[in-house]
């Protein structure tokens, strides 16, 4: 508000402090800032893959691959004969998922490891609106959990011969007992072979627990389960494992006593310290046709991502000692993209530019590294965001373990058996390798970076670079913010006295806030809808979605009648012009408030939103207005204004995220019922940055644009 | 000490030194013994035992001794030592297949690192300072950073939980402690023959110290008369225990078809034979330890066979029968009092030639599967909860065979109760919430009170004094389980009390579970008293005790370049205080809105009035009317400026073009 005033009586004065005539000359100047940071931000969002740094082992205890591989052809050809157990018993009449897990069992007691075995009831997702953001709870208990429907994990424990048994490192490998893949037993028997190899070894530090997970409820929940159990026990008997009607449960405790034989195995929940880092095993059933290739997956929920050193060590090893192509998830559309490619070439020209003019500055990368490092950070900041765990990894992160999933694809089907000696050979030696490495850690993974986008497998972006465009995307918001409020004030018509006049101030200010604040609280509400949706039995994700429109649409109305009574509203109106100044003043600073808390628990999620939310805030003007001017100029930003608005109602976003990343083909509405429905059940904070930031700054982005001036 | 290294040439000094030893210390003894013991996990347990007595005599005592370390008598003597245990420890105990409910598991299963327990002779408040000099004359003397334990904060006093009724006892651990040669290479000085003659020269270090668990123990005992009630003399125990696994190259391979136990013999185990006993000792013996299992076993074997098989039992059918065959023939055997029950197979060591040495050696021949006794609870403990705010450490007791057994026996007569004694010491940095205290039996939650017998609580004192629980239980001998739990929140530590470089977490020391009611203890059948110390320690009805884990807290750990950030932000905001507060101080308000309504009163406008005052004060300049402006001066700050950009500019081409 003094910008426009010091502006005027400028020259009467002694000059202002260099800060303030900064801060007015930015808020004066708020039109070209805006733009010019926005473009900034985004351009700086596009720069990202050329900034991107190599990987390195930052932590110099781990030395990966400083030692010779153990594991031998003994270990591969003692894997191969449990796989074939394991797949024989396919074709053995009568046998039950339960003889596959005595199988196991056997199996890892030869090893003279400790075996248990874990029953878990699955907890089927549902829609908790108060759990978000607590850790995981013991207490929660599905209801719908019956005897009839429960996992039964396997656990083997080595403990290190000579050490303490504070800490553990965990090997997971789901398996279904139902169903045996030819993948799924292929990785069992590359964690077998390591566990033999373990098992033998005097090197070991920490204990080692080989969890084989029951997937037939999904992999997540029943490593989650087991981590509860580990982490969190309840220790109270669940009423529904001793009711009369379980007849299972007991078959399971006969079965329990039955391996109890040579008193290695104990019925009891066995432990070993301190999860130090955890590995999902698992092995594509169908391989790529090129080379034996490696996956990682290593986005946890809400975006947390595990010490980029126990990336780093995978990597190390799989492409330096195991000769396997490594991968991370790519945006495939974007590969094809024309208009990647040329910003690629283009970027590529300005590097060899820069490298003519001077030789020591190298920024320019191929374009054709730099499209596939774009869609690689694209995939990267799309998993963050969504706060969906990509695996079973993310139940570990949910106790601060960092985990990862490695998926290895190999060259042709495995049934050919020299071919998977060798596969089973190359996997076992990666995981022996990263083991040992893990293993030589004194202290917890600390050193590299946790707060990173991937640009390739051996290519990150640290938070300290990726953060500049976002600063740069929501740097204009709390800019325009000033100067829109400082507008409306001055032209407050001045005939009145000093004391109405500043009462009208406030008291627009606050009309505006109250408004605002009414439409958050409907986003809150529209929040809550589907857990009352939830209880509704047989709908379908159509319906859901239709009924929750609508009742979203109809609550509105109905909490402003209720809470945006008009006490102020007669006031207000003699100054009805320039209202909506006001308004999108007070819309934009709680924009920018929602995006930089999101930014903290989120980042990728506020990047995400801060493309698509901050341009309608920034352009949001009502139509009228610029229809009432006819200039080019307007009716451009009026269309514009139209798109963005088009672009920023939530199920019209997702739609197009989705088609970016997946297909258009087969969407229909129910999908986005759906995709919120495992936001929330995955306690994605995505989820409540939508309802409670982004759609209620949409709405009130629209309310500004159809605003009756 | 010549003594020690007698030389062929002088036979007859020998004799002279020998006779003179045998006459000066007439009561000065020296025992080496070694116990075998097979496993049920294909491992094999070694126990050496030492045992060095000497009279507490007025005139002569920590001043001159033939066979007791003087070092040893000088610490009791300084320090007034009552008892004293102290042990190095590497790796864990597996009570659950090595057995927890014999004299070897109770007394020589130790945690992990160092342990070390007083009994001071002391007025109650000298004990603490007794306890300080003794870690740091410890320290120095078995190489190990047991001075430590100095600290209040790392060592308490437990009153009855642990050993009862001992007085001024002072108890603490080091779970981090790495043990290694150079603390057994001072633990082997105090022994007469060091490890050059007798049972200790078996002591290959890298065998040992490939073992899958390895404790030295040292024990002080001052022993009573029993007529007087005076202390009669001082007995040092010196014990080192080590499980092995018996190098066995075939085994190793088909190790899942085969079940037979590797076979073994002590220089397969140790690379090293027995070429004779340390000549000073006045005994040396080796026993072999088979369980109740194999024998039961081989009982029944020879119930089968025992038609054609005459019924004596002669030492060469102990040598050699058709569960296993030993290499040498046992001197004695010594059987337990209850039928089909474990057996002792004693030796003992003569001097040997260069040729001819002891070589004991074990050899399986039917398969066996067998179990070691376990106590009666099965005591884990594990941390709770995870995030640097807070947790529970839980301790779960689950009733093995041996309660199971109880239970049925019990059952006609009046309730049986088993009685559980807990001790957990907690470090201040884990805020335990006594109060949170929570038991489940059963899986059902439970009244405290219902089970406590006695408890003892000393809550922690930050930076001062760790956190001491003892607990005495009494559970219903039917119980299948048990688990105490209690919520702790994780403390901050100060600057300088965290290791140097980032850690994996802090150590919470073992619980200490033990069993009151229960006596480890072998009874044998054999009358006749033996001199032997390991004997009368295996018959010796101790009470059964069992360790914990230890735990491996993690606690918040700060990002040391902190405080760079913290000076900085504090000096940024310390500089914007001073500033406002300067500037707030030298304006003058008053003047300042005089001038301004003259000014105003000029051009008579309200609302530019109300802007300028505005305006001015969020610029925080007095707005005087604009007096020192002449062009000139400002011509010259300009020329100023420019001439100085002209330098630096100057100054930068020079240093480029010197540079390179």
């Amino acid at each position: 508000m003094e910008g426009m005033g010091a502006n005027q009586n400028n020259s009467a004065k002694p000059r202002a402090r260099p800060i303030v005539r900064l801060g007015i000359f930015l808020i004066s100047h708020s039109n070209i800032v805006s733009v010019v940071c926005f473009t900034a931000g985004v351009v700086a969002l596009l720069l990202l893959p050329i900034l991107a740094k190599n990987t390195y082992i930052s932590e110099n205890a781990l030395m990966p691959g400083s030692a010779n591989n153990m594991l031998s052809t003994h270990h591969v050809t003692d894997a191969n004969k449990f796989i074939k157990d394991l797949t024989d018993m396919e074709f053995r009449s009568g046998a039950s998922p339960m003889e596959r897990r005595k199988l196991m069992a056997h199996y890892m007691s030869a090893l003279d490891a400790e075996v248990t075995f874990h029953k878990f009831y699955p907890q089927f997702n549902q829609f908790h609106p108060l759990h978000f953001f607590t850790g995981p709870n013991s207490d929660i208990i599905s209801e719908n959990a019956t005897c009839s429907s429960f996992g039964i994990n396997t656990v083997g424990i080595i403990r290190a011969p000579r050490g303490d048994g504070k800490e553990a490192i965990v090997l997971v490998t789901p398996y279904n007992p139902n169903k045996v893949g030819m993948g799924e037993a292929l990785s069992l028997g590359i964690a077998y072979s390591v566990f033999a190899l373990l098992s033998r070894v005097t090197w070991l530090a920490k204990d080692i627990v080989w969890l084989v997970a029951d997937s037939q409820y999904g992999e997540y929940s029943a490593v989650a389960a087991w981590l509860r159990e580990y982490q969190a026990p309840a220790f109270r008997r669940v009423d529904i494992v001793n009711s009369e009607t379980c007849n299972e449960s007991s078959t399971f405790n006969e079965f329990g006593q039955g391996l109890c034989v040579d008193g290695k195995l104990n019925g009891g929940f066995r432990r070993a310290g301190t999860m130090a880092a955890a590995l999902v095993i698992k092995v594509a059933e169908q391989g790529n046709q090129y080379e034996d290739s490696l996956n990682i997956y290593a986005e946890a929920s809400n975006g947390q991502m595990p010490n980029l050193d126990l990336i780093n060590i995978v990597n190390y090893l799989a492409v330096h000692k195991q000769g396997l192509r490594i991968k991370v998830k790519k945006m495939w559309s974007l590969l094809g993209s024309k208009w990647l490619k040329t910003l690629g070439v283009i970027f590529e020209s300005l590097g060899q530019i820069a490298r003519s003019l001077n030789p020591q500055w190298k920024f320019g990368i191929p374009a054709t590294e730099y499209v596939e490092g774009a869609a690689t950070l694209a995939s990267s900041l799309y998993y963050q965001g969504l706060g969906v765990p990509t695996g079973p990894h993310g139940a570990f992160r949910d106790y601060q373990v960092d985990a990862i999933t490695l998926e290895i694809s190999p060259k042709v089907s495995l049934t050919k058996m020299i071919r998977r000696n060798e596969f089973i050979l190359r996997g076992g030696r990666l995981i022996e390798g990263v083991i040992r490495s893990i293993n030589n850690l004194l202290e917890k993974f600390h050193q590299s970076f946790f707060l990173y986008l991937l640009t390739s497998p051996s290519k990150f972006v640290s938070v300290g670079v990726y953060m500049i465009s976002f600063a740069l995307l929501v740097a204009p918001l709390p800019i325009v913010a000033a100067y829109l409020h400082s507008d409306a004030s001055d032209s407050v018509p001045q005939n009145t006295s000093a004391e109405v006049d500043a009462n009208h101030k406030s008291w627009k200010w606050l009309n505006s806030a109250r408004k605002v604040l009414v439409v958050h609280i409907w986003g809150v509400v529209v929040s809550l809808f589907p857990f009352f949706l939830c209880q509704v039995p047989n709908t379908t994700p159509t319906t859901n979605f239709v009924l929750w429109g609508l009742l979203s649409a109809y609550s509105l109305p109905i909490l402003y009648l209720i809470l945006g009574s008009p006490i102020f509203e007669a006031v207000a109106s003699r100054h009805e012009k320039n209202t909506w100044a006001s308004l999108k003043s007070v819309t934009i600073t709680t924009t920018f408030i929602g995006l930089s808390l999101m930014s903290v628990i989120n980042f990728a999620t506020a990047e995400i939103g801060a493309l698509l939310i901050v341009p309608i805030c920034l352009l949001a003007r009502p139509l009228k207005l610029d229809t009432q001017a006819r200039s080019w100029r307007t009716l451009l930003r009026a269309s514009c204004n139209l798109m963005l608005g088009f672009i920023g109602f939530p199920p019209v976003a997702f739609v197009l995220l989705k088609g970016a990343f997946e297909d258009f083909y087969g969407i229909n509405v129910g999908d986005y019922w759906n995709w919120l429905e495992s936001l929330w059940a995955w306690n994605s904070a995505t989820y409540l940055y939508i309802a409670v930031v982004h759609l209620p700054c949409w709405a009130l982005c629209i309310h500004i644009l159809f605003h009756p001036c | 000490m010549g003594l020690l290294h007698p030389k062929a040439t002088f036979p007859l000094s020998l004799v002279f030194l020998f006779l003179f030893f045998l006459m000066a210390s007439a009561e000065e003894e020296f025992l080496e013994e070694l116990l075998l013991k097979p496993l049920p996990d294909r491992k094999v347990l070694a126990h050496f035992h030492f045992q060095n007595e000497a009279p507490l005599a007025a005139h002569s005592f920590a001043r001159h001794h033939h066979l007791f370390p003087k070092s040893i008598s000088q610490l009791v003597k300084k320090f007034h030592i009552k008892t004293m245990e102290l042990s190095f420890t590497q790796g864990r105990w597996n009570y659950e297949r090595w057995g927890g409910f014999d004299p070897i598991s109770s007394h020589n299963a130790k945690p992990p690192g160092v342990e070390l327990w007083a009994v001071f002779d002391v007025p109650q408040h000298q004990v603490d300072a007794s306890w300080k000099n003794l870690t740091h004359s410890l320290s120095g003397l078995f190489c190990a950073s047991i001075n430590f334990l100095e600290s209040s904060t790392s060592y308490s006093a437990p009153e009855w939980a642990f050993q009862s009724a001992l007085g001024s006892l002072r108890y603490g651990t080091l779970p981090r402690e790495a043990v290694c040669t150079e603390n057994l290479t001072p633990w082997l000085k105090l022994l007469p023959c060091r490890d050059k003659a007798g049972l200790s020269s078996l002591m290959d270090r890298p065998s040992i110290y490939r073992s899958f668990y390895h404790s030295q123990r040292l024990h002080l005992a001052m022993p009573t008369a029993a007529s007087n009630g005076s202390k009669s003399g001082i007995i040092l125990e010196q014990a080192l225990t080590v499980v092995l696994q018996p190098d066995n190259q075939k085994a190793g391979i088909d190790h899942v078809s085969t079940k037979i136990q590797p076979s073994w013999s002590l220089s397969s185990i140790f690379g090293r034979k027995i070429s004779g006993r340390c000549v000073v000792a006045k005994l040396s013996n080796i026993y072999l330890h088979v369980e109740r299992g194999p024998v039961t076993q081989l009982e029944n074997l020879q119930k089968k066979t025992s038609k054609i098989a005459a019924n004596d039992t002669g030492p060469e059918d102990y040598r050699r029968n058709s569960v296993f065959e030993l290499s040498v023939t046992p001197e004695r055997v010594h059987t337990e009092l209850e039928k089909s029950s474990s057996s002792l197979y004693e030796y003992s060591i003569k001097d040997y030639k260069d040729i001819e040495q002891f070589d004991l050696g074990l050899t399986w021949k039917h398969p066996v599967v067998w179990s070691s006794p376990h106590a009666p609870l099965f005591a884990s403990r594990f941390l709770m909860g995870s995030g640097n705010e807070r947790g529970a450490i839980a301790i779960s007791l689950k009733s093995t065979e041996v309660t199971e057994g109880l239970a049925a026996a019990n059952n006609v007569e009046e309730r049986c109760k088993l009685q559980v004694n807990v001790l957990q010491i907690v470090p201040w940095y884990v805020k335990v919430y006594y109060h949170t205290l929570q038991l489940l039996v059963d899986e059902r939650p439970q009244v405290l009170t219902d089970f406590v017998e006695r408890m003892r609580v000393s809550p922690s004192e930050d930076k001062v004094s760790p956190g001491v629980m003892e607990l005495v239980l009494q559970f219903p001998c039917e119980m299948k389980s048990a688990v105490l739990s209690i919520e702790f929140d994780k403390g901050f530590l100060h600057i300088d009390e965290y290791p140097p470089d980032a850690n994996q977490g802090f150590d919470i020391p073992s619980a200490i579970i033990s069993f009151p009611d229960y006596h480890a203890g072998l009874q044998f059948l054999d009358k006749s008293q033996s001199k032997s110390p390991l004997l009368s320690k295996l018959q010796e009805r101790s009470p059964v005790l069992s360790y914990t884990e230890v735990l491996l807290v993690p606690l918040t750990t700060p990002d040391f370049s902190m405080p760079y950030n913290v000076i900085t932000i504090t000096c940024t905001v310390f500089a914007l205080y001073f500033g406002s507060l300067l500037n707030v101080l030298r304006r003058r308000v008053g003047e300042e809105e005089r001038l301004l309504k003259n000014k105003e009163a000029k051009k008579g406008v309200f609302f530019r009035r109300l802007l300028t005052n505005v305006s001015a004060k969020l610029r925080g300049r007095p707005s005087e009317s604009p007096l020192p402006p002449p062009s000139s001066s400002s011509l010259f700050v300009n020329s100023k400026l420019i001439f100085r950009v002209l330098i630096v500019a100057g100054i930068a081409v020079a240093w480029q073009y010197y540079s390179q």
